[in-house]
């Protein structure tokens, strides 16, 4: 019996590591723990609850407008106008999460999860004109590969022009992935970490040529994941077909739901939205989500147990480094007390089962394709294709959105911030479902929680020993070659895991921490 | 196009308490783009070979840590740090871990301290490594300081150049390496007090402010979404060391206060607890250098 540590795992967001107990070549158990932690609960107490859009959007730089959704959501609900958002308001929040949506996207599978499935080196044999091969070739002639090597060695399976293409898509997409965020900056001001998204709405006026640039960058991008990415899901799959079986996971799916078509609605569960809420597994039965069913587990975390099994606006745990029993600085989230898989694929699933027909009509034809049914969906290449497809529906939503915003119409709503209130902001953010949870005292933040989804996804065992859904998916996983365990890294890349979102925090229980001035 | 005669500069980009915006914000850059800076030459005859950055980098695990380690003593006095990140001293550094060495962790906190050391430079990129940013916001949780203050306490005299932003413009980063590599070391007035690149930092944003006519005039905002300048809504600018309203952000698209949102002075070490709340006014007394040349 052997034990294969990964630590830390890199090409993802933030810090993990993950440790694979292997017997005969098999994953009998499985551990994920996040390895920083930095308190942003505990920073956020005390300050204007207007300032929290800028500050929880710093929790992850690969997701920012995410949180900044979230947040002011959150905030909107707090400030008791969650309800009367400007059209103008609502839908450039759409723009701004939407082109950050597909930033991440695409960075999650052309630069993250890419290199574990596509041999850069075999472009030292190439012979052709594409400029960025061609340089590819030169660097790899100098013979110092980094940050392409090392790597690990042995089941690289595409055919050499396909794998070569994959590589010059590589590059390709680090100038879409580019362009999302230069669209975003258009009514956002910049990114990573807009300026633009607050609490009433937004600060930017949309114009007639604002739009119009915006839709071209947006065009540009719409031809890459048609013609591009999309047929690069296909020719990985095709290689790689046993990653239809490999990594299922908990068979559990939660997603809020997220782009709002609706400003009227304050249940933002309830809300028409364009990827609606809903739970699944793989019976694909569609549940209502009841937000009151959520609870953080801490057993096996290095937070005080008396904050455990608590619903996230009353989260009252400290942290406790070292404790006895925990391994990580995840909490262990859970819905009704069963573990659950959020993102891309909880998204698609649930839209798929409830009946929407422009997923359903995304998704088929790559069933087809594979001769596989829905559940081939709860896998690797499962979640890659949600991506994907995903992606595509989002894009394609967004040119209709940016033709319905009003030059001259407001596009904020003032408000008084009240001095008590508490406010809650539900969406999901490219990696699933994200609640932010606000509580002000005497007109400041006594209370602020972030439940993310790598939380929900990289979570470590709860209280009744219930392994996290990543853990799941690698437990029973054959592992050929334990010195260069592909399998492990790409379930785990799989759930693009973003460890700077799931560790954050928490209210203190007494000031037993060591403080530090800068100077 | 690259010869014989490249030279390799060891890049390590490590990271602490952050969250990778920097690194994304580096992938914005557009000449150089992406491409150029990881595999052609990003200044004429010299490559960028960066060996280790937990958010690109091919390995996983302990090979990926040996290229720490490895560079260290190869490389040494040859190699580039850029710490991204602050560094949480508290808990014994467990707040932040990268990587392990015999089944134990090792903290971010040792290794700016290990590589640090030997480094041909270190650039603390983005406003959490230069002054330890929001994870030392109070109550600092976790103990964060910046790189500064750890080489102040070890004693390590490393060349450091700050280049800070929540997140840094990527000109800012590929300037101060391109001048890194082109120029040698910074020397006398290159830097100012805080170790930033007077190139970029050396101006406020409020003396480049297209909105700057509408203060002068007495003519503010009142509300989000105004036109009008927006120092009564809590604008930085006045006190913001950068040079975003000429450079402008993603492609000289647009910045924050071109979107209507007021500057929240991300660059500066009082961030992010002297410049808040974000949306009220400074004060008088914060505003020394307002129309001094």
């Amino acid at each position: 019996m052997g034990k294969i540590t990964i630590d830390p795992v890199t090409r993802i967001e933030g810090h993990l590591k993950v440790e694979a107990i292997v017997e005969n070549g098999e994953v009998k158990d499985a551990r994920s723990s996040g390895t920083l932690f930095r308190g942003f609960e505990l920073i956020l107490r005390g300050r204007d609850p207007r300032d929290a859009s800028q500050l929880t959007q710093r929790i992850c730089g690969v997701c920012p407008q995410t949180h900044a959704t979230a947040s002011v959501l959150c905030l909107d609900s707090a400030f008791g106008i969650a309800g009367e958002i400007t059209d103008n308001g609502r839908i450039m929040r759409n723009l701004l999460l939407g082109a950050n949506y597909i930033q991440s996207h695409v960075l999650h599978f052309y630069h993250l999860a890419a290199l574990d499935f596509v041999d850069v080196t075999k472009v030292a044999a190439y012979e052709g004109d594409n400029p960025s091969l061609k340089s590819i070739k030169s660097f790899i002639s100098r013979g110092e590969l980094g940050p392409f090597a090392p790597r690990y060695e042995g089941d690289y399976r595409l055919p050499d022009d396909v794998d070569r293409q994959a590589t010059a898509h590589y590059v390709q997409a680090l100038d879409i992935r580019r362009k999302a965020h230069e669209m975003l900056a258009v009514f956002g001001g910049k990114m990573p970490h807009n300026c633009a998204t607050v609490a009433g709405g937004v600060t930017e006026h949309p114009t007639i040529d604002k739009m119009t640039t915006f839709l071209w960058k947006l065009n540009e991008i719409r031809d890459f994941i048609d013609d591009v990415w999309v047929p690069d899901i296909v020719a990985v799959a095709e290689a790689y077909p046993d990653y239809f079986e490999i990594g299922s996971g908990c068979g559990n799916l939660l997603a809020y739901g997220v782009f709002d078509l609706d400003g009227k609605e304050v249940d933002y569960l309830k809300r028409d939205r364009l990827l609606r809420s809903g739970t699944i597994s793989t019976d694909l039965k569609v549940g209502e989500v009841d937000a009151v069913k959520i609870a953080e587990y801490v057993k096996h975390s290095w937070y005080e147990d008396s904050g455990s099994g608590r619903y996230p606006g009353e989260g009252e745990t400290g942290p406790q480094p070292g404790k006895g029993g925990a391994y990580s600085w995840i909490k262990a989230p859970r819905y009704d007390g069963k573990v659950y898989e959020v993102g891309p694929l909880a998204r698609m699933a649930v839209n798929y089962a409830n009946g929407n027909s422009s997923v359903r009509g995304l998704v088929d034809p790559v069933l087809s394709h594979f001769h596989a049914g829905p559940d081939a969906l709860f896998s690797v290449l499962g979640r890659h294709a949600a991506r994907a497809l995903e992606c595509k529906y989002v894009a394609d939503s967004m040119a209709d959105w940016v033709l319905q915003l009003k030059p001259g119409e407001p596009v904020y709503t003032e408000y008084t911030i009240p001095e008590e209130a508490s406010g809650m902001g539900l969406v999901c953010g490219p990696r699933g479902a994200l609640g932010h949870w606000i509580r002000i005292e005497d007109g400041k933040i006594a209370n602020y929680q972030c439940v993310v989804p790598t939380t929900w996804n990289a979570s470590p065992r709860d209280d009744s020993g219930q392994p996290g859904p990543i853990e799941q998916a690698l437990i029973g996983t054959k592992v050929i070659d334990e010195e260069n365990p592909f399998e492990i890294v790409r379930i785990v890349r799989s759930f693009d895991p973003c460890l700077a979102c799931a560790v954050h925090v928490i209210t203190p229980k007494g000031n037993e921490l060591a403080r530090f001035r800068i100077s | 196009m690259a010869n014989s005669r490249t030279e390799e500069y060891p890049v390590l980009w490590i990271q602490g308490g952050g969250c990778s915006g920097c690194s994304v914000s580096l992938l914005n850059s557009v000449s150089p783009g992406p491409r150029n800076i990881l595999v052609d030459e990003i200044v004429p005859g010299k490559h960028l070979n960066v060996r280790f950055h937990p958010t690109l980098m091919a390995g996983a695990g302990h090979p990926a840590v040996l290229e720490l380690e490895r560079t260290r003593q190869e490389a040494k006095g040859g190699y580039v740090l850029v710490v991204e990140g602050s560094i949480p001293l508290g808990a014994s550094g467990a707040y932040a871990m990268i990587g392990e060495e015999q089944g134990k962790e090792i903290s971010m906190h040792s290794w700016v301290k290990s590589l640090g050391r030997d480094a041909l430079a270190v650039l603390a990129v983005g406003t959490c490594a230069a002054f330890g940013g929001i994870p030392a916001g109070s109550p600092n949780p976790t103990g964060s300081v910046s790189v500064q203050d750890v080489f102040s306490a070890e004693a390590i005299d490393t060349p450091l150049i700050n280049v800070p932003g929540c997140p840094p413009h990527p000109d800012w980063f590929v300037g101060t390496v391109a001048s890194l590599l082109l120029q040698g070391l910074p020397t006398e007035g290159d830097l100012d007090e805080y170790l930033r690149p007077n190139a970029f930092y050396g101006q406020l944003i409020h003396e480049n402010c297209p909105r700057r006519a509408y203060f002068d005039e007495g003519k503010f905002a009142k509300k989000l979404s105004d036109p009008y300048c927006l120092y009564e809504l809590g604008c930085k600018g006045p006190v913001t060391h950068a040079d975003c309203p000429t450079r402008l952000w993603n492609n000289g698209v647009n910045w924050c206060v071109g979107s209507g949102a007021p500057c929240i002075g991300c660059v500066e070490p009082t961030f992010p607890d002297v410049v808040a709340p974000l949306y009220e006014k400074i004060t008088d007394e914060a505003l020394p250098n307002i129309g001094a040349e």
